[in-house]
């Protein structure tokens, strides 16, 4: 049951669960937005790099 | 323009992890004999098969814009999965991935396994080959059902991974040897920018938003991608430099 629990999380959060969390965020953040009259398309691709960026930076230290 | 994105993403990821694939293939048919190994593609092939069968109509079910939402949540993990690992690649935080190393440790590691069989099949030599494409064929699998539910065309993402296996493997039998050629990272590094755009793209619109142009607005998301991915490596590679 571990094995196969390990096997999930490895497959789709990966190395680093942050950026998992940041995605989640960045949705939750868009769908905020967009239910308002502002537009939304921009919180994505800003946060997608932002969340990026963060993890390489935590390798690169 | 789309489509063809669809067909060429699907491609490229079915084509690294074949390529990954067939190293351990071959590894495990050269020193555990090829009936075995190749009984566990078989069976492998068809575990994928039913795992394609059994998601496939599942997803279709859900509403469309859950279904972005959810795959976009997806791609975007696996995206940038491959996007972070081929940038510290890319700029030497990392090392490339070597096929022929990989290869060398696959065949030593099978040659000193102990030989265990079962129903007249080398149980090692199996498993190796099982779990090699099983895995692998996995992340493809996911890719082709995800980008083809939600484009509404999974044949078309079927054929780009189709062309893959069948190139990958044509170049396997002929040249018997694991493909340490094949610009590995760089496919990688395309497969992590297209994944991360569809990811991105369809993601959004699960969300609710309305993205300006329509779908127009697909190849700027892709440069965005792209542009932020390179100017990530080149600063990566400066900083290395800064410190060394």
């Amino acid at each position: 049951m571990k094995r196969f629990a390990t096997f999930w999380w490895d497959f789709v959060v990966g190395d680093d669960w942050r950026v998992a969390v940041g995605i989640v965020v960045a949705f939750g953040l868009t769908a905020l937005l967009a239910a308002t009259s502002i537009p939304a398309w921009w919180v994505l691709p800003l946060a997608v790099a932002a969340v990026l960026w963060l993890s390489l930076r935590r390798v690169a230290r | 323009m789309k489509d063809a994105l669809l067909v060429l993403s699907a491609f490229l990821a079915s084509a690294v992890e074949m390529v990954e694939a067939l190293t351990i293939v071959l590894a495990s048919g050269l020193t555990r004999g090829w009936r075995s190994s190749l009984i566990g593609v078989g069976a492998a092939t068809l575990a994928l098969a039913v795992v394609i069968a059994a998601l496939g109509p599942a997803l279709t079910l859900i509403p469309i814009d859950a279904l972005r939402l959810v795959v976009g949540g997806l791609l975007l993990a696996f995206g940038l999965q491959w996007l972070r690992k081929a940038i510290l690649r890319a700029s030497g935080y990392k090392a490339l991935h070597d096929e022929d190393e990989v290869f060398a440790r696959e065949l030593r590691e099978a040659e000193t396994a102990p030989r265990e069989e079962r129903a007249g099949v080398d149980w090692y030599g199996f498993t190796l080959s099982f779990k090699g494409v099983f895995l692998e064929g996995l992340e493809v699998a996911f890719i082709v059902i995800t980008f083809g539910s939600t484009q509404g065309s999974i044949p078309l993402a079927a054929l780009g991974a189709g062309v893959a296996l069948v190139l990958v493997a044509a170049i396997g039998v002929l040249v018997r040897k694991p493909l340490a050629r094949a610009p590995e990272n760089t496919m990688k590094f395309a497969v992590g920018v297209m994944l991360t755009t569809f990811g991105i793209f369809w993601g959004a619109e699960g969300a609710g938003v309305d993205w300006p142009g329509g779908d127009a607005s697909l190849p700027g998301v892709l440069v965005f991608v792209l542009l932020v991915s390179l100017g990530f490596v080149t600063a990566l590679r400066r900083r290395k430099l800064a410190i060394a």
